[in-house]
């Protein structure tokens, strides 16, 4: 007697569709000609332009945070992705794992506030302008003072040391009285600019000015990033991250470039944070909370380490998602207060489907992928 | 003499993998570098590649002291590693797999040149020039790795056991191109477990014994040397 067992049928999950729609999304965008796509990217930056205007998003439906001013809250998004961007190029490009990247915003934020702010011992009171390259310098040194001894070592030694790294900034700014813990620094001046009848362009109550500005900024460093993935920089940075040891066999000067990535996202949180402190006027110890960091890296790994695209949509997607649970209330809950245990519900989710990101990398993808479903990279 | 290592010790912590060993290499051999496994034919390979740093000795390479030279540094100088295990960048596809390998180099005429040549050389690479590097079979992975260390332009090559892992008839083949490599004019330092092959292919060869070399001779000599054939080649 034989009996023939078939093959289970494998029925096609909800999961399964969403992974073909987002692939078909990708594969047509990829072969769409050169035109439609600029046409596509030209309507999707109109758009992040236009957002913070009242006239436009009451036409949004549920999309406008209830509990928050919306505009606030692109601010504080366009600030998270200006973030993840930045850490893209140290955690998805290089492959170094930094816990600590908020610590490098701080930075950022507390030169500005240093500098310029009345309530500063050194009363400088220097233009914010001319403080935004001072800190981005500054937070690239302090990266390259934090990277020279760490990277040369292998594992995770790094995560460690950037996480204490973090912890002493905060401890720093919480407890030194130079840096002014709670009390903080007040009247940090806003960048320049007037309208034409005299009033200025960066005032207090109206957020879109600085959104639209750090919207402006994204868009030139994420050109910036680009252009350098693109070139020999880009191959080293991978060829470390996908093997250290096989990377410096093939002449690649690993400690060099690992140093780079790090010292310039170092540099685009310290920009990030004078852009914070430019609009907030006001600087002290609570705004850099350890959890800060944390969700930036989550964000990134949650939108697609190792993508620009991914990064993008992680960090406004996770800096989003945090600030619309504000003012919904459930059953008499205040949701808002709940708002980490769905980010991490959320996380442990993709992980578990779909662990190389919403947006992935195409190599990264093919470094996830099991050798029996043969993948094809492009060139 | 191309590679001259002299009394080259090296530790992984307070573990001693190699006690003193000297050996050299001539421009336009193979010399072969067999061992028991956990001999320290690796560690000697990294020892040269410097992706190790030695505790004592030196490493001589073109007539320049590289002891303290950094790893890629050495790969400019013309010292090419194919690591064991392959060491391929897995999400890379195998032309970039291979355009990495000439990662030292800006001519782009002698890199197009190159790059012919190794696919000639492995038309099964050819053949999935646009597959991820991660995907492809052990054997194809290893002619990959081969192939990436050829695009340096080396004039040593150092190969760590290029028959690992593959079907009888592929190592016939890889031996194959070791000695069409060498005889197109680059200089090769083989490791092996394979001795018979190596041997048999190799002008020279070390027999490295728990981070010593016991035993040196031309590739004929170790072949029909009665402890040799004991150890290593499997015949009383
Ligand atoms: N990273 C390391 N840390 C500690 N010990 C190591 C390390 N790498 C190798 N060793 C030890 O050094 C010795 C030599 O190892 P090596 O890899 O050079 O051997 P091998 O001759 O290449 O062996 P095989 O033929 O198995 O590849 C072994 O005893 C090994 O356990
Ligand atoms: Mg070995």
């Amino acid at each position: 007697m034989t009996t023939t067992i078939d093959p289970p049928e494998r029925r096609e999950t909800a999961v399964d569709k969403l992974r073909n729609g987002r692939a078909a999304v990708a594969d047509r965008w990829h072969h769409a000609p050169r035109w439609v796509r600029w046409v596509l990217l030209a309507a999707v930056i109109v758009f992040f332009y236009a957002l913070p205007n009242k006239e436009f998003y009451q036409y949004l439906g549920p999309i406008p945070t209830p509990g928050a001013n919306f505009t606030q809250v692109l601010f504080t998004v366009s600030i998270y992705v200006l973030l993840a961007v930045g850490l893209n190029i140290v955690v998805g490009f290089a492959g170094l794992l930094d816990l600590g990247y908020f610590g490098f915003f701080a930075v950022g934020a507390y030169t500005v506030a240093v500098l310029t702010s009345p309530s500063s011992n050194l009363k400088t009171l220097w233009p914010w302008l001319l403080v935004v390259p001072i800190a981005i310098a500054l937070t690239m040194v302090s990266g390259v003072m934090l990277g020279t001894p760490t990277l040369r070592l292998r594992g995770d030694y790094l995560a460690l040391v950037t996480l204490g790294f973090a912890e002493m900034i905060r401890i720093a700014a919480v407890s030194s009285t130079f840096l002014k813990g709670q009390r903080g620094f007040s009247e940090i001046p806003h960048p320049p600019g007037k309208y034409a009848d005299g009033r200025p362009f960066f005032g207090v109550l109206d957020a879109r000015p600085y959104y639209w500005l750090v919207l402006t900024l994204i868009i030139l460093v994420v050109i910036g990033v680009r252009n350098l993935t693109h070139s020999r920089v880009g191959r080293a940075w991978i060829s470390i991250r996908e093997d250290e040891d096989a990377a410096q066999l093939m002449g690649v000067p690993t400690f060099k470039f690992k140093l780079w990535a790090f010292a310039s996202g170092a540099a685009i949180a310290g920009l990030a944070g004078a852009l914070f402190a430019g609009k907030q006027n006001f600087v002290n110890s609570q705004n850099f909370e350890l959890l800060n960091s944390i969700i930036i890296l989550a964000a990134v790994i949650f939108g697609g380490s190792g993508n620009i695209v991914g990064a993008i949509v992680g960090g406004g997607l996770v800096a989003y998602m945090i600030e619309r649970f504000r003012g919904i209330e459930l059953f008499g809950i205040e949701l808002y207060e709940y708002r980490f245990l769905f980010f991490g519900l959320v996380l442990v989710i993709m992980m578990i489907f779909r662990p190389q990101g919403l947006i992935p990398n195409r190599r990264r993808a093919a470094e996830f992928k099991d050798r029996r479903k043969e993948v094809i990279v492009g060139e | 003499m191309l590679l001259e290592i002299e009394d080259v010790s090296l530790l992984y912590g307070r573990i001693q993998a190699l006690h003193g060993i000297s050996l050299t290499v001539d421009e336009g051999e193979i010399v072969a570098l067999i061992g028991a496994n956990g001999a320290g034919k690796s560690t000697t390979m990294r020892a040269i590649s410097g992706i190790r740093p030695v505790a004592t000795g030196s490493i001589k390479f073109a007539g320049e002291d590289i002891t303290k030279l950094r790893a890629d540094l050495r790969v400019r100088r013309g010292l090419c590693q194919a690591p064991e295990g392959r060491g391929i960048f897995p999400g890379m596809s195998v032309l970039e797999n291979l355009d990495m390998g000439a990662y030292t180099r800006r001519d782009k005429a002698g890199i197009a040149q190159d790059l012919a040549r190794v696919l000639d050389l492995f038309p099964r690479l050819a053949e999935r020039r646009k597959q991820a590097g991660g995907t492809l079979s052990g054997g194809e992975q290893q002619m990959l790795a081969v192939g990436r260390a050829l695009m340096s332009r080396p004039k040593l090559l150092l190969l760590d056991e290029p028959s690992m892992g593959l079907a009888p008839m592929l190592i016939q083949q890889i031996f194959t191109i070791i000695t069409e490599i060498n005889q197109q004019g680059t200089t090769v330092l083989l490791v092996e477990q394979n001795a018979q092959q190596a041997l048999a292919r190799a002008h020279r060869a070390y027999v490295l014994e728990t981070g010593r070399i016991v035993k040196s001779g031309t590739g004929a000599e170790l072949l029909h040397d009665p402890s040799v054939k004991e150890a290593y080649l499997g015949v009383a």
